[in-house]
């Protein structure tokens, strides 16, 4: 071996060269088989905006429209419930709704178009359980709150306007869709307020 | 005839030599006790697996609309499709049972120490693996708990910040979890994670058989070469490997001792298996939960959501804190910091019984931690349940901080250069 000529620095740079072509070589094929991955020509179709009919839901009752496979949740606010939203602002992590969790249209008190019916993913913030609601016993979680959303998963708790309280592991409020009405008692889930 | 034949064979591949090696003639330290058995039933356990998994794939359909349907199909018309999906449930507790008794008996006896850290890192593979392929398989009968299940799992990856939120769409291929999902987990638990987890088990006995077994004493059976006067000596017959290289003593071949002594093991561990799997094969509601009786409800989560037991103290982790990123690092770190116990100890004596109290009260408040931890994971979350877990995580890492500091100028009994019995 020893008498062989060998040039080191061309065998040098022919190793470096095949492995740097074949590196390149091995990213090239790992494009299709990570892209494979992605949502699919049919999942992404799936995705179309949802009509929900509001005008029989009663004062304090939720109902659940599906939209993209994610539970929305309608809610029919008591004024009651309206008006003592503001009470307890301090107990929250994000009272104004300063996140962009929600459209610029229900970036209010409410975090809705209209005050008494808030539309919001059902999709908790930490992990995406679907929080439960407690319509008149979630005094059981907040003092003096009686009515909210519980997270079974990992115990987060949202107000009605689906405001995450301080202290549970859910770090945002919960998420406003797109939504308008298009007359006063029909809901569309997906198109904004204006873009229809 | 025989001869013959493996005469023929041996020339053309080493089986002989093989088996002398790692069987007939692997030397084994003579007082391998009780913890010993769950390296081969853990083998036995993923061997049940594999079979049974094969056929429960002949009869189950992987897909959204089928899935969940398949299995009740599997349960009721399928001749012995009951009892092959419950070896297979109840299988897949039992690796875990068993593998978390084999980790522990790893930390008493300090089987990870020098030399032994490369096989305890292929150990915590095989955890690791292990673990991705039962929440994998979990979500396969498509029930509530599996799909609430796997929702919460894949949403810790949305906790890394920027990439998060693209990277949970990337691995569920749909918005939500979806039969896209579904399909995808099955390709990965039946071929990819087994095919992995098969290589890591056959680099981790690799590895065990290039270092040598530890054993209760923490004292190593393989002696400087010429350091040994021949009387002295183990009085049977080992591979050359071994003993070309050391002087061997108090050692056993592998084969027939600890075979004969495993398969008093696996009778024992059968009868357990065979109680459960014939009387509570839904383990009362631990190793199938009762929600997923129910099929995959993507607008409902089940009221309670806990994971299946063996998930429960990683879980816990991720509860207790009320911050989604901190809580995934936490939960991740848990696991982390058991790769890295070579390296908390700094200690030369391995076995607990040369080492001091100190070490033993860390090991025990260390499993009653990780005890108190999984149970709090399969529990409902309450406030009560989450100062608990609090205390308990402290336990959990503060055996590695607190291994770190002592174990450096550890107060030790002195080891004996023999096993003396």
């Amino acid at each position: 071996m020893s008498n062989v000529p060998v040039n080191n620095g061309r065998r040098r740079f022919l190793t470096a060269a095949t492995a740097v072509v074949g590196g390149a070589g091995v990213v090239g094929v790992a494009v299709p088989f990570i892209g494979s991955w992605n949502p699919s020509a049919r999942a992404k179709a799936a995705g179309a905006p949802v009509e929900v009919n509001v005008g029989k839901i009663e004062p304090g009752q939720l109902i659940r429209a599906e939209w993209r496979g994610k539970p929305v949740y309608v809610v029919r606010r008591t004024e009651e419930t309206v008006n003592s939203l503001a009470k307890h602002d301090d107990q929250l992590r994000d009272p104004n709704s300063e996140k962009a969790q929600q459209p610029s249209y229900a970036t209010n008190a409410y975090r809705s178009i209209k005050p008494e019916f808030l539309v919001a993913l059902g999709v908790c913030t930490h992990l995406g359980c679907a929080p439960t609601h407690h319509g008149g016993d979630f005094d059981q979680f907040v003092e003096g709150v009686p009515n909210g959303f519980f997270c079974p998963c990992h115990g987060s708790k949202f107000d009605m306007a689906g405001r995450v309280f301080q202290g549970v592991p859910a770090p945002l409020n919960l998420v406003v869709p797109e939504h308008s009405f298009i007359s006063e008692d029909t809901l569309l889930i997906g198109v904004g307020e204006g873009e229809a | 005839m025989l001869t013959n034949f493996m005469a023929w064979m041996d020339k053309r591949l080493p089986l002989t030599d093989a088996w002398n090696k790692h069987l007939a003639q692997y030397p084994a330290p003579k007082n391998f006790n009780f913890w010993y058995f769950f390296g081969s039933l853990a083998m036995l356990v993923l061997v049940n697996q594999i079979i049974t998994g094969v056929w429960l794939t002949m009869s189950y359909e992987p897909s959204g609309d089928g899935a969940f349907a398949s299995v009740e199909y599997i349960m009721r018309d399928v001749d012995y499709g009951w009892l092959l999906r419950y070896m297979h449930s109840t299988g897949a507790s039992a690796f875990f049972v068993v593998v978390y008794l084999h980790m522990m008996r790893g930390l008493m006896y300090g089987s990870y120490q020098k030399p032994r850290e490369l096989l305890w890192i292929f150990g915590m593979l095989i955890f690791l693996v292990l673990m991705a392929e039962a929440f994998m398989g979990y979500l396969l009968p498509w029930g509530n708990m599996s799909y609430w299940g796997a929702q919460v799992i894949i949403s810790l990856f949305g906790a890394i910040p920027i990439i998060g939120d693209d990277l949970t769409l990337w691995i569920r291929g749909d918005y939500v979890i979806s039969g896209a999902t579904l399909n995808r987990f099955f390709a990965l638990h039946v071929i990819a994670m087994p095919l992995v987890l098969v290589i890591l088990v056959f680099l981790h006995i690799l590895a065990l058989h290039e270092v040598g077994s530890n054993n209760p004493e923490g004292i190593e059976v393989k002696k400087k070469k010429g350091s040994i006067k021949p009387e002295d000596q183990s009085k049977f017959t080992f591979h050359k490997q071994y003993t070309e290289k050391y002087d061997i003593v108090d050692a056993i071949p592998f084969h027939p001792y600890y075979s004969v002594k495993d398969i008093m093991g696996v009778a024992g561990f059968l009868i357990i298996f065979c109680w459960v799997m014939f009387f509570a094969p839904d383990g009362g509601g631990y190793f199938i939960e009762a929600p997923n009786f129910e099929p995959a409800n993507n607008l409902k989560t089940p009221e309670h959501i806990v994971p299946v037991w063996y998930f429960g103290p990683f879980f816990t982790f991720v509860r207790i804190i009320p911050d989604k990123l901190f809580g995934a690092i936490t939960m991740f770190s848990a696991i982390i910091v058991l790769f890295l116990v070579p390296w908390f100890d700094r200690g030369v004596v391995k076995s607990v019984k040369y080492r001091s109290k100190l070490h033993l009260f860390n090991l025990i408040q260390f499993s009653i931690s990780f005890i108190v931890l999984g149970v709090l994971g399969t529990m409902p979350a309450s406030p009560l349940a989450n100062n608990i877990g609090i205390v308990a995580a402290f336990g959990y890492f503060g055996f590695f901080v607190a291994l770190w500091f002592y174990s450096k100028n550890e107060k030790c009994k002195p080891v004996p250069e023999r096993i003396s019995h």
